[in-house]
């Protein structure tokens, strides 16, 4: 049942029977998006809108992007397309948002963009968060750049009325990116950095603890630490909660094709693998291996 | 003048009559693509390679970018042949396009059995994988040599009636001599061919970039090469050429049709660009309708070598 590749598009039975050709129409597209902001938010991250289609900037969050990154100076070539998750967006305006840190070739790329300029985007792909409506509270566990992927879940849980407890978690207390948009999502913001020593595993089940206790957690999220996700695993497993991992893997397709990305998940006490950038990125907590 | 939707594109193609020269190389195409494209639109479907057996791939990294280009190691994960005839052939059950199979074995009567149990309603084609750098030790193939290509086709040959395409290497010395042996065996059609064997080394950790060492390469830094083992082969073979390496655009596919190539195989392109077939398509209608060319079966093999140009390549060859 939750084998990988009998996982087929909702529409791709009902719509493309024989004689229905005349219906098929693309639900992900590449497509050139017009750069309208690339600066930085501080001293390791940089913050990307581009103005897109209607299909891309209906993005749900935990999906993600794959970007065709322009060479950057260096000299260097960046071939396949760098998937990027979802930082915001906007079906209203047409715009998506990214928060990038600079680490390799393709981000190096994307550093060099100003607005006006072009930018392929693919998306948006993948399997995003789950809400249940008759959640009352949840909490959201990210560190580093997970932060950027948890940060549209904020919005829609906020706009579903779910109450939001968010542990953010970074090396030092100028690289928690987004906790302004966490705050303005109405959720209760508890900053964890290593440079303050608060950010071990240890003090970060001490305060998902609190929150259990005081009923604040009907599902864990979590995002960008396999440190974290552990911690929040033995939790939910202890309390009986649900919960949902985003996860990262390096890509080509980011569609499912070329079975680069995969991972082991324990289902039902056997491992099964699963392509990250098709029957994900957003996995089942209790599944996911660290 | 001729206007770009009258140009014929239809092809036959070892047994198979295509609406177009366009299809994707094997392990480039899955169901997720038909989010992008209209499979209706493409002259064929090829699938991931079916195994028998269940096959858990390659350790990770399975890919690695290289200018250019992609080496990849994926080591063909398969969920096994029963799997693929319960689950996966359904999903293209509605679609015209013809379906070909991929299929690999380590053995000829492997190859043999399973092209026989593939031998369905459903399944157009069968492609016969024996290039595989990755899936026997050290990069070794059945296609490296004429001896074990004549052997696992005349084998595949007497198992199925259903068109039979064998996937060659171009890790052999001698490409020619291995395409005629699998055309005296019984293949409908070659193609030429699977990635070059190859490798990259992270400069951070000393360490293989990929977790299986060696790879395979694919993408436009190819081209030529595979461009010139189609020519080759072309000028000693009756049977059609399937031309795949490096294809992008629909100049690359002309280029191929060129040099003697019947149809294409378009891979790596596709996780650039998913509608990257489409547009090549497209793209063919429009070069044959701009040179008023009725048929882009016109063409195959139409490279123009005047007598006195005809080049000396003799001394590249071992054997010659």
């Amino acid at each position: 049942m939750c084998e990988p590749s009998t996982v087929t598009p909702p529409d791709a039975r009902s719509v493309h029977g024989r004689g229905f050709a005349d219906a098929w129409r693309a639900t992900v597209v590449a497509e050139l998006a017009e750069v309208l902001e690339n600066r930085a938010v501080n001293v390791e991250y940089r913050h990307l809108v581009v103005a897109c289609s209607a299909a891309a900037a209906a993005a749900l969050p935990g999906q993600f992007f794959e970007l065709l990154c322009p060479p950057p100076p260096t000299g260097e070539a960046p071939f396949l397309r760098r998937p990027m998750s979802l930082y915001g967006a906007d079906p209203r305006l047409g715009r998506v948002e990214f928060l990038y840190k600079v680490t390799g070739a393709g981000t190096r790329g994307l550093e060099t963009l100003v607005p006006g300029d072009r930018l392929d985007i693919m998306g948006p792909l993948g399997v995003g968060f789950h809400l249940d409506p008759g959640w009352r509270s949840i909490v959201v566990i990210g560190r580093g750049a997970g932060l950027a992927t948890l940060t549209p879940l904020a919005q829609a849980a906020h706009r579903g009325g779910i109450a939001l407890a968010a542990i953010l978690s970074a090396r030092h207390p100028s690289l928690v990116v987004s906790q302004e948009r966490f705050a303005a999502f109405g959720a209760e913001v508890m900053a964890v950095t290593d440079a303050q020593s608060t950010s071990g595993p240890a003090n970060v089940e001490r305060i998902l603890r609190q929150l259990i206790a005081g009923g604040r957690s009907d599902a864990l999220f979590l995002c960008g630490s396999s440190r974290l996700l552990k911690v929040a695993q033995r939790l939910a497993a202890e309390f009986g909660l649900p919960g949902q991992v985003a996860l990262e893997q390096q890509m080509a397709c980011g569609i499912g094709l070329c079975h680069c990305c995969v991972r082991d998940f324990c289902v039902a006490g056997r491992i099964v693998s699963r392509r990250v950038c098709w029957d994900g990125p957003v996995f089942d907590l209790k599944e996911a291996l660290p | 003048m001729i206007a770009p939707d009258q140009v014929t594109l239809g092809v036959t193609v070892g047994g198979l009559t295509l609406r177009n020269p366009v299809m994707p190389a094997s392990g480039t195409f899955a169901e997720g693509l038909e989010k992008v494209i209209d499979f209706h639109r493409l002259g064929a479907m090829v699938t991931k390679t079916v195994t028998r057996e269940l096959r858990h791939g390659n350790p990770l990294p399975r890919v690695v970018e290289r200018p250019g280009g992609l080496i990849n190691a994926i080591g063909i994960p398969s969920k096994g042949v029963e799997h693929f005839i319960d689950q996966t052939l359904p999903l293209y059950a509605g679609y015209d396009t013809p379906l070909v199979v991929s299929i690999s074995a380590p053995t000829a009567e492997g190859f043999a059995s399973l092209a026989a149990q593939l031998s369905i309603p459903g399944v157009a084609a069968i492609e016969a994988n024996i290039s595989c750098p990755n899936i026997e030790e050290d990069g070794k193939a059945f296609a490296m040599r004429a001896s074990t290509t004549e052997a696992v086709t005349r084998a595949l040959r007497a198992a199925t009636s259903l068109p039979l395409w064998v996937k060659l290497t171009p890790n052999t010395g001698d490409m020619p001599d291995v395409a005629r042996a699998a055309e005296a065996a019984g293949a409908d059609a070659v193609v030429v061919a699977n990635t070059i064997l190859s490798m990259a080394i992270d400069l951070k950790t000393f360490k293989p970039c990929l977790g299986n060492v060696m790879g395979g390469l694919s993408g436009p830094a190819i081209k030529p090469i595979i461009l010139r083992h189609v020519f080759q082969c072309a000028r000693v073979l009756d049977i059609p050429i399937i031309g795949c390496g490096g294809i992008a655009t629909a100049s690359d596919a002309v280029e191929y049709l060129l040099a003697g190539a019947a149809a294409v195989q378009v891979g790596t392109a596709t996780f650039l660009q998913p509608a990257a077939m489409t547009t090549i398509i497209d793209g063919l209608a429009t070069f044959c309708a701009q040179r008023d060319i009725a048929r882009v079966s016109d063409l195959v093999g139409g490279i123009i070598i005047e007598e006195a140009d005809e080049p000396d390549i003799s001394w590249f060859g071992p054997q010659s």
